[in-house]
């Protein structure tokens, strides 16, 4: 699956199936490509890397015609053409499969994958064994293993994801994108995809995948396009080099990948959960006789895949959602279903999962954000009255300290990127000197850079003795920053290993619902 | 290029508040013109009915007073994401309740005054804060709970009115409030016969006087300037606002997100229930029986979006909103145009502040999605 693949893919002779040239486009004063060239030939997979709000994606909304570049062309094998729609780029056979599913869920597989371009008889009636017939083919060619009469409720996130695929076949694409397909897969899953990539290449479709996930680049990826802050910067041959070179060149410096960690004896217990039973929003049980125990100057990982409780559980910590029965407590003290408040006083802190709707009031400015939960106390306040000075100091201070740009107290969070969204949240929750700090995929869309510093984040917080519990998705990370790792199935904890001793192989089949000895 | 215009403007709120109703001017004269007057003498007439007199600047700032103080309950329930609809009821409650107490208890003036607004304040919170409690406790939408209870307002008010030792006897309206609850200016002196004598040798001061003027302007300024300090200043403000804002970010501080639904209601119903007050004790003196709402709840709406939601743009949004209806019936008698023009002119000035807004909001939400996306 490498670039060694096909050495002549690109080969000076062959016309590029896409070359997109000199891309400018620009939203009112921010320019989001900056004459960005692109090039990819038939047969080969090219990645598009960049950190987060480069502009990979609005590229690849030009090249789908979901917006209009404001200057540049395109030429589809050499051929100059305008996609003013995705329709268009159809026509031309692009194809693009999306982060986030445009899936009926209650629809068959092939009913979504016919939808809006149904074969009908008379009486507006479906031809739906015929299509059913052609999915099965097309699933066939390209050993997708897909069942054509499956409910799309019933099928995992990767068969999703394929049917996605397949959507795009079905529709005649030689040219796939794929918008960060990795993001939603087990690493099972993920290997998978490198397997179905293949296939589809070998067939002669060529593939722009957009990553910022270098590992899973360097074995999918023939080329490499990298762009930093809307600028081109390099097109590299991806066997010739390597993760540290590409990291640099997307974040423009060299970046530190190993977490850098002194082993450290862990103290006492500091949260304990007990039996704990959580529903989710539907009454069914989302958390099911859950125990976990997290101890002072330890990082424990959650390891799972989304969906598996996780959510549940952290609402349930942190007062924020009913616990049903079981028992959590903090260095012994029970802090079952008490409100946020008390749990935050019970010095819990958490760097919540999303964090634009939990984390921040993207209205208000950065210092209003910083005493969020503090705003009532001394200094920020006297006898219901704000005290506007000592929160600006006290906001400055942090600001310094975290590193938040723009250094700007009053600028309105909301217009933050996200790095420095996350930057805020560490600022406060770390400030507040917690016993326990809950991270929920802190680096969540955050680039490479940003990544390093929450991990560095978390690690001082355990060097300080403190108790860490780090949930995440990504299972790179959970093995790289814990101490412990413990993985959620279903609801229940149902595996426990030493970070040490962790591999990516029996930690994803414990998440997929296997055992640690399958 | 029509984009870039809009950008423009939504950066600056008060420049495009000013070309609104510039805008909403321009087509209120067209209405004019289509229905057969002359626009310019039309607006002339209504300028000078508003500043032509000291008498008619009085009345402008006697109209005004209510619609600041219910135009500040709609902006302060919508800081914390509620939509007042119901500040026609609280203030409904707030001058039934003036009256009662106005006029049943006999309290020296200095204490009557201050008992009749804080009693008028009590009711009319309570009332506000019914809605929010519905809502914090059960999830009932505050929009229609409002509505609802607009209804039981008023004829609770048209049902006392017809209670015996209430209702003055022939007339479908209550006793007036004693003189001690009255806020009037100089009430007593001026129809007293010094007062009478000395007013007709100050022409000046006879016209002022003509008018109910009476110290519910300068309390309704007080307010808006304590409703600034409460929202800007205070640690109940900025829970507030933070409930407003993002609810589940205020949750997850810490903050009350249900209690603080039920505070903001019952400030909000108490703003609304003190222009009811107010205007019993400035203006009125007693309640009538209501065959419809009197609308200073609704235009209250029209003024909180005219200012932006903010208290100094309440004061003066109430301002121009008094000038408006209190100038603009005047182009009836003096050249026959009809007043609803001027209704349909205010109505296309909110219009279209309004839409404008929309425009804003649907922009910033665009870049938004694009910040994102990017």
């Amino acid at each position: 699956m490498s670039g060694n693949i096909k050495p002549d893919a690109k080969s000076t002779a062959q016309i590029p199936v896409v070359y997109m040239k000199n891309i400018i486009k620009k939203f009112g004063d921010f320019v989001a490509n900056d004459t960005i060239s692109l090039k990819v030939h038939k047969g080969e997979v090219h990645a598009l890397l960049g950190e987060n709000g480069a502009g990979k994606s609005t590229l690849m909304n030009v090249l789908y015609g979901l917006y209009t570049p404001t200057s540049g062309q395109i030429f589809i094998n050499g051929k100059e053409v305008e996609i003013k729609n995705p329709n268009i780029a159809i026509q031309h056979k692009i194809g693009m499969v999306h982060q986030h599913f445009m899936l009926v869920k209650p629809f068959t597989v092939t009913e979504n994958i016919i939808l809006g371009m149904e074969k009908t008889g008379s009486f507006g009636k479906l031809h739906i064994a015929e299509a059913e017939k052609e999915v099965e083919e097309l699933s066939k060619k390209y050993g997708l293993a897909v069942n054509p009469r499956a409910k799309i409720e019933d099928i995992t996130v990767g068969m999703q994801q394929r049917v996605e695929i397949l959507k795009a076949l079905y529709r005649g694409a030689d040219i796939l994108i794929l918008d960060e397909p990795t993001a939603v897969l087990t690493p099972q899953e993920i290997y998978e995809l490198g397997k179905i990539v293949h296939n589809l290449t070998k067939e002669g479709k060529s593939i722009i995948l957009i990553s910022h996930k270098l590992k899973e680049l360097k074995i999918m990826a023939d080329y490499c396009t990298i762009i930093r802050r809307g600028k081109f910067i390099d097109t590299v041959d991806v066997s010739k080099t390597t993760e540290e070179e590409l990291a640099a060149k997307m974040v423009g410096r060299a970046v530190n990948f190993i977490v850098d960690k002194k082993p450290k004896e862990a103290g006492e217990v500091v949260l304990k959960i007990e039996d704990l039973v959580v529903k989710d929003n539907r009454g069914l049980d989302a958390v099911k006789k859950l125990s976990l125990e997290v101890r002072r100057g330890e990082i424990l990982g959650l390891a799972g895949i989304d969906g598996n409780g996780q959510s549940q559980l952290l609402e349930a910590i942190t007062g924020l959602r009913k616990i049903e029965s079981g028992k959590v407590s903090i260095h012994n003290k029970d802090i079952t279903n008490k409100t946020p408040l008390e749990i935050i006083e019970s010095k819990i802190s958490n760097i919540p999962q999303d964090r634009q709707k939990r984390g921040l009031v993207l209205d208000f400015s950065v210092s209003e954000n910083l005493i969020l939960e503090n705003h009532f106390k001394k200094p920020f306040a006297k006898k219901g009255v704000l005290d506007h000075l000592k929160i600006t100091e006290f906001s400055i201070e942090l600001i310094d300290k975290f590193d938040v740009r723009p250094t700007d107290e009053n600028k309105i969070v909301g217009n933050l990127s996200g790095g420095n969204q996350q930057k805020v949240i560490i600022a406060r929750e770390v400030t507040n000197d917690p016993d326990l700090l809950i991270a929920a995929q802190p680096t969540r869309g955050l680039d490479v850079g940003a990544i390093e510093y929450v991990h560095r984040a978390l690690v001082r917080q355990r060097d300080e003795d403190k108790a860490v519990l780090l949930v995440s998705l990504e299972l790179d990370e959970v093995i790289n920053v814990s101490d412990r790792i413990a993985v959620i199935y279903e609801g229940a904890i149902v595996g426990m290993v030493d970070a040490k001793d962790a591999d990516i192989e029996s930690l994803g089949l414990m998440m997929a619902g296997g055992t640690a000895s399958d | 290029m029509i984009k870039k215009f809009l950008k423009l403007f939504s950066n600056n709120v008060f420049l495009f508040t000013v070309i609104s109703i510039f805008l909403g001017l321009f087509i209120g004269a067209i209405i004019l013109l289509a229905a057969g007057f002359n626009p310019l003498q039309a607006y002339g007439v209504m300028l000078q009915g508003i500043f032509g007199k000291p008498k008619y600047l009085s009345y402008v700032i006697i109209r005004s007073t209510p619609l600041i103080l219910t135009g500040l309950s709609i902006a302060f329930a919508f800081r914390t994401g509620l939509f007042n609809i119901g500040a026609e009821g609280q203030y409904i409650i707030g001058s039934t309740v003036a009256v009662v107490v106005g006029y049943f208890i006999h309290l020296p003036a200095i204490l009557h005054i201050p008992l009749v607004i804080i009693c008028a304040l009590i009711a009319s919170g309570f009332w506000g804060g019914i809605t929010g409690f519905f809502k914090a406790r059960f999830g009932v939408n505050e929009v229609i709970s409002t509505i609802m209870l607009n209804w039981v307002a008023l004829y609770l008010q048209n049902f006392l009115i017809y209670t015996p030792g209430f209702q003055k006897p022939g007339g479908e309206v209550s006793y007036a409030i004693q003189p001690t609850a009255s806020i009037t200016f100089l009430d007593k002196w001026k129809r007293s016969e010094e007062g009478i004598a000395w007013l007709l040798d100050h022409p000046f001061w006879r016209d002022l006087f003509k008018t109910p003027i009476n110290w519910g302007f300068l309390i309704a300024i007080a307010v808006a300037v304590l409703v600034w300090f409460i929202l800007k200043h205070t640690t109940l403000g900025y829970r507030l606002r933070a409930v407003g804002f993002n609810l589940y970010a205020a949750e997850y501080g810490g903050i009350n997100v249900k209690k603080n639904m039920v505070i903001s209601m019952t400030i909000a119903g108490a703003l609304s229930g003190l222009a009811g007050a107010l205007q019993v004790m400035g203006v009125s003196h007693q309640i009538s029986l209501l065959a419809a709402m009197e609308g200073y709840g609704f235009d209250g709406i029209a003024v909180s979006l005219i200012g932006n939601s903010t208290p100094i743009g309440c004061v003066f949004s109430g301002l121009l909103f008094g000038g408006l209806k209190y100038g603009g019936p005047k182009m009836q008698p003096a050249m026959g145009a009809p007043s609803e023009i001027i209704n349909i002119v205010i109505g296309i000035i909110v219009f279209f502040i309004a839409i404008p807004q929309v425009i804003r909001l649907i922009l910033e939400f665009g870049k938004r999605k694009k910040a994102e996306k990017v």
